[in-house]
């Protein structure tokens, strides 16, 4: 078979196509991981959007009203610093194992991507434009969903796309906490095989490319003309940077 | 309750000086249990490890895996080592068994304490419904076939580290269980949590689903640190925990019977490539026994006790073992 050629990446190919006994006993790889596969995505689906839920209206609310860059860049940072696993164990003893556990855990990991670049890239559209649309007599709410959120969009599903990614890697703990996801076969080598661990970790990496490509596709199938022409996300100030302000229209 | 908790190994347990730290239930912060002992003697008192200067020129490199119970394995083989006179450096965080075997192989280490049970599935690629259910043999396996590799195990432990289906003692009493096989009527209400590898694993869940018949109502893994507080929270009507678990005692937990022998014996055994075992002479497995013949499955439990309960570090547990046993001078 041409697989063999491969050595330990063709049975980890082999791993993710065909079932067969593992090292402790049980049928693995091949429809097996069809459960695993179903877990990973409904944790990874359920955790972005309740993040995003969150995130991305209080950021772009907060971005609009130009304040709480403190808020957005305190909560972003303590948040990238607290590991997974950490919160896991932090909540079990009010939560238990199990889903809402985990899911939590993943929510708090997605929150600062989406919620950083949704304050950004709201905060970060041109002033200029800000006020041509006041002039117009766009009301507060009608700036911020048809000028500010059209033209943040790239940098929101940028953050979007960075939490989805971070979501899927992390998501191989959640047999730790009681949800068998992807991330079952790369901890459990002893049932699994070293082929096992592989090829799911090739599955989780696959997923993490997809995520990737599909969120891209969709933000530039979303993203205005106008901002699309350009090639790229508009040119953006530095966050703490304030361009000359044009004095606000009476 | 099997066999292996035998009246000797309680005394034994009294003569760690320790007996009361083990009875509450809500003591785990007693730090007064690291104070020395009492001079109760042990029943059986092996000869003091001998001391010989020409063992000097020898270096060995204890290595173990990283989990308490390896550790303080490692330290207590470490410092029985240096009492018989050899040179001696420590390497005891090794991760999982491959990398352990690798270290072996590899001379960054010397030798480490590995379980039978373990040998045979990872190192010698048994089949877990092929394991055999006594100590003696699986020892002998584990012998022939590591000598294949060059690699010498030593006799192993009295005590054994293995899977055991853990409950509290008031659930248990409310379900009337004493032995695996009482649950079969029971298993379809209960909820059983275990590391995640039990979950595909035939010397566990699949043991359980199999050999016993059981079918559980809901089967949760959990990361291996939880085990107990699985059970003390209520969130398990069962957990696999392990049977030198010190929180066994101190959390009024009870272990069923495995009275159709499905976990494998899982003692401790000494590995180390022949060519370093012949270089440090017969010293070596005479300061191993010396070591091994009071390691029963309380005084490990307690030693486990002594580093996950009450704080101290491996090296203090080990040197109270070996102090206790009058294996090196006080």
């Amino acid at each position: 078979m041409i697989l063999a050629v491969l050595g330990q990446l063709g049975e980890a190919i082999q791993f993710i196509f065909t079932k067969s006994e593992g090292p402790g006993g049980a049928q693995v790889g091949g429809s097996q991981l069809l459960p695993l596969l179903w877990e990973h995505l409904l944790i990874t689906g359920v955790s972005v959007a309740v993040a995003t839920a969150v995130a991305l209206p209080l950021g772009a609310w907060l971005g609009h009203s130009r304040h709480g860059s403190f808020l957005v860049v305190s909560v972003t940072n303590a948040g990238r610093a607290v590991p997974s696993l950490g919160v896991f164990f932090l909540f079990f003893a009010a939560l238990g194992a199990g889903f809402f556990n985990i899911t939590l855990a993943l929510i708090l990991l997605a929150i600062p991507p989406i919620l950083l670049n949704a304050y950004t890239g709201v905060r970060g559209v041109d002033p200029e434009t800000v006020d041509a649309a006041r002039g117009m007599g766009l009301t507060g709410a009608q700036i911020l969903s048809r000028v500010e959120l059209p033209l943040a969009l790239p940098l929101i599903f940028g953050g979007i796309t960075t939490s989805t990614v971070n979501v899927i890697a992390t998501a191989t703990l959640g047999p730790e906490a009681g949800v068998v996801t992807l991330g079952d076969p790369i901890i459990n080598p002893s049932s699994y095989g070293e082929a096992g661990r592989l090829g799911a970790a090739i599955l989780v990496a696959l997923l993490a490319i997809a995520a990737q490509v599909g969120l891209t596709a969709v933000q530039r199938k979303l993203t205005p003309a106008g901002v699309r022409l350009s090639g790229q996300a508009p040119p953006r100030r530095l966050l703490f940077i304030p361009k000359r302000r044009v004095a606000p229209t009476p | 309750m099997s066999t292996r908790r035998t009246i000797p190994a309680l005394a034994a347990v009294l003569a760690l000086g320790l007996g009361v730290a083990a009875c509450g239930g809500n003591d785990n912060e007693n730090a007064g249990s690291t104070s020395p002992a009492t001079t109760t003697e042990s029943p059986e008192q092996p000869a003091a490890i001998k001391h010989n200067d020409a063992n000097a020129k020898v270096a060995l490199t204890v290595g173990s895996k990283n989990f308490t119970e390896q550790k303080v394995l490692g330290e207590i083989y470490a410092q029985a080592f240096s009492a018989a006179g050899y040179t001696v450096k420590t390497a005891l965080n090794l991760g999982d068994e491959q990398t352990a075997l690798k270290a072996l192989k590899g001379g960054q280490i010397s030798g480490y304490p590995e379980y039978t049970g373990t040998a045979l599935l990872s190192f010698l690629k048994v089949p877990a419904d092929k394991l055999p259910h006594d100590s003696g043999e699986a020892y002998d396996q584990v012998k022939a076939g590591m000598a294949k590799e060059g690699i010498q195990a030593f006799p192993p432990t009295p005590f054994t580290s293995s899977n055991e289906v853990g409950l509290t003692k008031k659930r248990a009493t409310q379900l009337g269980v004493t032995k695996i096989s009482d649950l079969k009527p029971k298993a379809s209400q209960l909820t059983l949590f275990g590391s995640p590898e039990c979950r595909t694993r035939r010397d566990c869940l699949l043991g359980l689903e199999q050999v016993y018949g059981l079918t559980f109502k809901k089967f949760v893994p959990v990361n291996i640190d939880q085990r107990h507080e699985v059970l003390t929270s209520g969130q398990a009507d069962l957990s696999i925990v392990f049977t030198t678990d010190p929180q066994i005692k101190r959390n009024d937990e009870v272990l069923l019977e495995d009275d159709k022998r499905m976990f494998p014996p899982y003692n401790s055994t000494f590995l180390m490539k022949e060519s370093v075992a012949d270089k440090a002479g017969p010293d070596l497995a005479a300061t191993i026994d010396a070591v091994n013949k009071n390691l029963s499955a309380d005084v490990m439990q307690e030693l486990n006790a002594r580093v996950d309960l009450d704080k101290d570090t491996p090296e203090q547990a080990a040197q109270a073992y070996l102090k206790q046993f009058k294996l090196i001078p006080d």
